[in-house]
């Protein structure tokens, strides 16, 4: 326990057997990429962090991977009669399921080359279509959460805001006919509202009451749960009619979120209209006023309150934009992937939500990348999955998100770990806050 | 260390609000409006008939809509009466309780559709036990957050704590060792959370969500490469009621209360000990200490990052022997992801029970008793949908959060880590 950190600043601990770096030459010689890259990767700049921390996650991963084949977990129980047979067992088994992973989920240089010879281009940009899709209602749950922790609010409720959304898009898309364009915009927009409400009911709670946004969340997460069962299994609500089952007619056509560029390889218009919200959201925070009161409020309540925001003003909306957010999520499955509403498509995109925007670091475009990577990982898990038959589990992606956003919100683990002497922080420290706020 | 005691015995509420009283009338327009207008006509009937109880009391039938109207009529002069008249901490807790119990019976009266009556013993023993997870795990999160250590990772503990107790309890065909296993990989769960948040610094909300993840990540894949491949793995086998000696021929108390499994008479031990040595121990006041003002006990000689440590190890293993009572203390069988939530309503417990041991247990117990009622209501009373009746304990605590309780004030150094300057 002698090892604790003294820096003040908690998250920018450096490990205290690192002896303080004189920082006057390296900084002069750091207008040279070359040196300001060596610098970055020696002390352990942000995304170096995340690299890192994505590798050591991948390794843990690798002890999973070899746990679940058979034939190197026997290898491994034979480790000293045969070290080179179990190392190089381990090797192949590793890097089959990881190469697998990408293979299916960014690049299969198996179409290269079938395109190389005259086969179809298309078919290259396939996986990735595949993980932009997957990566959709993340990237929009995640801004949804981000948004929220930019003001000091922790929304565990993307998941009842994404159900909100949900049955709004589902109604207007299947009870209501409109012309075709005015139908999908219809339909999005009724799912930022539904969501919106939910959302901002949390936030008046919190403001008019004091009531503690997380509990007020989980609450009516389950409370939305039940309310789609009941809607989903009374043939007057939303079951579809002649159903036993809890599913929704399907949405109109016209309804439909569509895709550009033809199939298979495609991007739907949902994936744009995430990117999109990612780059108002940024705007929003970075040049309006209104992102500015955000901030000010997640920075200090009472600092924001004395210059003159009104701190429940700011809570209400940024609770309604951070459940509209996931309402449009619930837009691109419902009437993007998926048409339909059932009861398990809220699936995990509200804790997925909360992951993806602690690994983006609340922060929009990071955001995007991080809905990406874990697009990535679950197209790729399944994939691996059906291509080891069932021997690596997708069950295994979970593990290595889990595992990521760990060692990012640790970075001193990871300098220790990776020995890097660096002081600077990960922008992670100001995310989330205690129940004090 | 008398100042100390001073600092840490500041009370954990905050100021008189008009709310409480608004929504006591709330409550008692509800019980007249929906729970009084919407039921039947006639007499609600309560049975308390049970075998080996002792006595044998008679079924009680109580008019439906009239009970409704007078607990409505007598919520609403509470909610007047503490608008007007100042209430000592006493009366305002005693007034709230009167003010649930008022809501309970009405929900009961409007529940009960005349033809077969409610029994009211197995709906008290039935809320004991499906409380004892929560409690375990509101009483984790207190011993962690009172020494200053956010704990979200209350589900992953009883998530962690059901898997490693299913699994050992069938390996090795022990329901005890099981019972011992399950607390064991709660108390992993905690040295995870203890070593990442006090020695690495690490954003303790952040860290208690992902392991969560990882524990479900973990659960889910070890289930499948594992209990799925082999039952002999996930056997099923669980605890049976124990009757303690004498206790147990007390008439109706006896069969409710000291006639269940082990994990009942441990959770009786857990909220006992941790009270008393919280509130009544030099122990419990350095840890509330430690908890308000961890630069102050550090400067009395207390060793903060070690009473954090111990706490928050302790707590992860008091939420597994939680989580181990989910598979060998209930069904036997693990499930992914069997904590389903329970967890997360645990912390909502806490917060609601304002951070001390007795106010989340009494938390957890309204929760159980919600979530009991939603399983049993539908035997009762086939109209009223299952979906609607499992929404009440939800939108109840909702109320109460947002009515009855109010901003809450967490122990001071709650999430921070200390670093010593």
């Amino acid at each position: 326990m002698s090892d604790i950190p003294v820096d003040p600043v908690p998250a920018a601990g450096e490990p205290a057997d690192q002896p303080t770096e004189s920082p006057g030459p390296v900084r002069s010689r750091a207008r040279l990429t070359g040196a300001m890259l060596v610098q970055a990767i020696t002390q352990g700049s942000s995304a170096v962090v995340t690299i890192l921390a994505i590798f050591l996650a991948l390794v843990v991963g690798g002890v999973l991977i070899v746990f679940s084949d058979p034939v190197v977990s026997r290898a491994w129980s034979s480790f000293f009669a045969v070290p080179g047979y179990t190392l190089s067992q381990t090797w192949d088994a590793v890097s089959f399921a990881y190469s697998q992973m990408f293979e299916g989920a960014i690049l299969n240089p198996s179409t290269v080359s079938a395109a190389l010879h005259g086969g179809s281009i298309a078919a290259i940009f396939y996986p990735l279509s595949a993980t932009c899709a997957q990566a959709t209602p993340l990237i929009l749950t995640g801004l949804s959460v981000a948004i929220a922790f930019r003001a000091g609010l922790f929304n565990i409720g993307a998941a009842g805001q994404w159900v909100g959304g949900a049955v709004v898009a589902t109604w207007l898309g299947f009870g209501v006919s409109l012309p075709p364009v005015i139908h999908v915009v219809v339909c999005v927009l009724g799912a930022f509202v539904g969501g919106a409400v939910i959302g901002w009911f949390v936030g008046l709670l919190k403001a008019r009451t004091g009531a503690h946004e997380v509990i007020v969340t989980i609450m009516l997460n389950y409370v939305m749960y039940d309310l789609l069962q009941y809607l989903l299994s009374h043939p007057a609500m939303l079951q579809q009619p002649g159903q036993t089952n809890e599913i929704a007619p399907f949405i109109a056509n016209d309804a439909n979120l569509s895709h550009v560029g033809g199939p298979p390889p495609q991007v739907g218009v949902g994936f744009l209209i995430a990117v999109a919200a990612a780059l108002v959201v940024a705007w929003l925070l970075s040049r309006t006023t209104t992102g500015f009161q955000f901030r000010t409020v997640g920075a200090s309540p009472s600092a924001a309150r004395t210059a003159g925001i009104k701190v429940e003003r700011s809570w209400i909306l940024v609770m309604l934009l951070a459940g509209g957010l996931a309402g449009l999520s619930a837009a691109t499955v419902v009437q993007g992937t998926n048409t339909q509403l059932t009861f398990n498509s809220y699936g995990t995109y509200g804790p997925d939500g909360i992951t993806v925007a602690l690994l983006g670091r609340a922060k929009p475009i990071g955001v995007v990348l991080a809905g990406l990577l874990f697009g990535a990982l679950h197209v790729g898990g399944t994939y691996v999955e059906a291509a080891t038959l069932g021997q690596v589990p997708a069950d295994i992606v979970q593990v290595l998100e889990g595992l990521i956003v760990l060692f990012v919100a640790a970075p001193a683990l990871i300098r220790a770990v990776f020995r890097l002497r660096g002081t600077a922080g990960t922008g992670m420290e100001a995310v989330a806050k205690g129940w004090n706020g | 260390m008398t100042t100390l005691a001073a600092a840490v015995r500041a009370p954990l509420t905050t100021e008189r609000r008009p709310a409480a009283a608004a929504t006591f009338i709330l409550l008692g327009l509800i019980n007249i409006c929906i729970f009084g207008l919407l039921s039947h006509h006639g007499d609600a009937s309560f049975d308390f008939s049970q075998p080996g109880l002792g006595v044998k009391i008679p079924v009680i039938r109580i008019p439906a809509a009239p009970t409704c109207f007078v607990l409505g009529a007598i919520s609403i002069g509470l909610g007047v009466a503490r608008a007007t008249v100042p209430f000592s901490q006493r009366g305002k807790r005693l007034a709230l309780a009167a003010v649930l119990l008022c809501l309970l019976v009405s929900v009961l009266c409007w529940a009960d559709a005349g033809e077969i009556a409610i029994n009211l013993i197995n709906l008290v023993q039935g809320t004991l036990v499906t409380s004892i997870p929560l409690t375990l795990g509101a009483l984790a999160g207190c011993l962690c957050e009172r020494s200053g250590v956010i704990n979200i990772a209350i589900e992953g503990q009883l998530l962690f704590g059901a898997f490693t107790a299913a699994i050992v309890a069938s390996a090795f065909g022990g329901l005890w060792v099981g019972l011992v296993a399950g607390s064991l990989a709660g108390g992993l769960v905690g040295l995870l959370l203890a070593v990442f948040a006090i020695t690495f610094l690490m954003d303790q909300i952040i860290l208690g969500v992902v392991l969560n993840v990882l524990a479900l990540g973990m659960t889910d894949y070890l289930y499948d490469r594992l209990m799925a491949q082999n039952p002999n793995y996930n056997t099923g086998s669980s605890f049976g009621a124990i009757k303690i000696p004498g206790l147990a021929q007390i008439p109706v108390i006896g069969p409710i209360f000291f006639d269940s499994n082990i994990f009942l008479y441990i959770t009786y031990v857990a909220v006992i000990g941790i009270q008393v040595a919280l509130f009544s121990s030099r122990w419990g006041l350095r840890v509330r200490a430690v908890g308000e003002h961890p630069t102050a006990a550090d400067t009395v000689g207390i060793n903060v990052l070690w009473i954090r440590y111990r706490n928050v190890i302790l707590g992860g293993l008091i939420a597994g022997i939680g989580g181990a009572y989910l598979t060998i203390g209930s069904v036997g069988l693990f499930n992914q992801d069997i904590s389903s939530g329970f967890g997360y309503i645990a912390l909502a417990a806490l917060i609601f029970g304002r951070w001390t041991p007795l106010g989340s247990v009494a938390a957890a117990l309204l929760f159980g008793f919600c979530l009991e009622l939603a399983l049993v209501l539908p035997t009762v009373n086939p109209s009223v949908p299952a979906p609607i009746m499992n929404m009440a304990p939800y939108v109840a605590t909702i109320i109460a959060v947002a009515g009855l309780v109010g901003k809450v004030r967490a122990p001071k150094a709650d999430g921070q880590p200390y670093v010593k300057a």
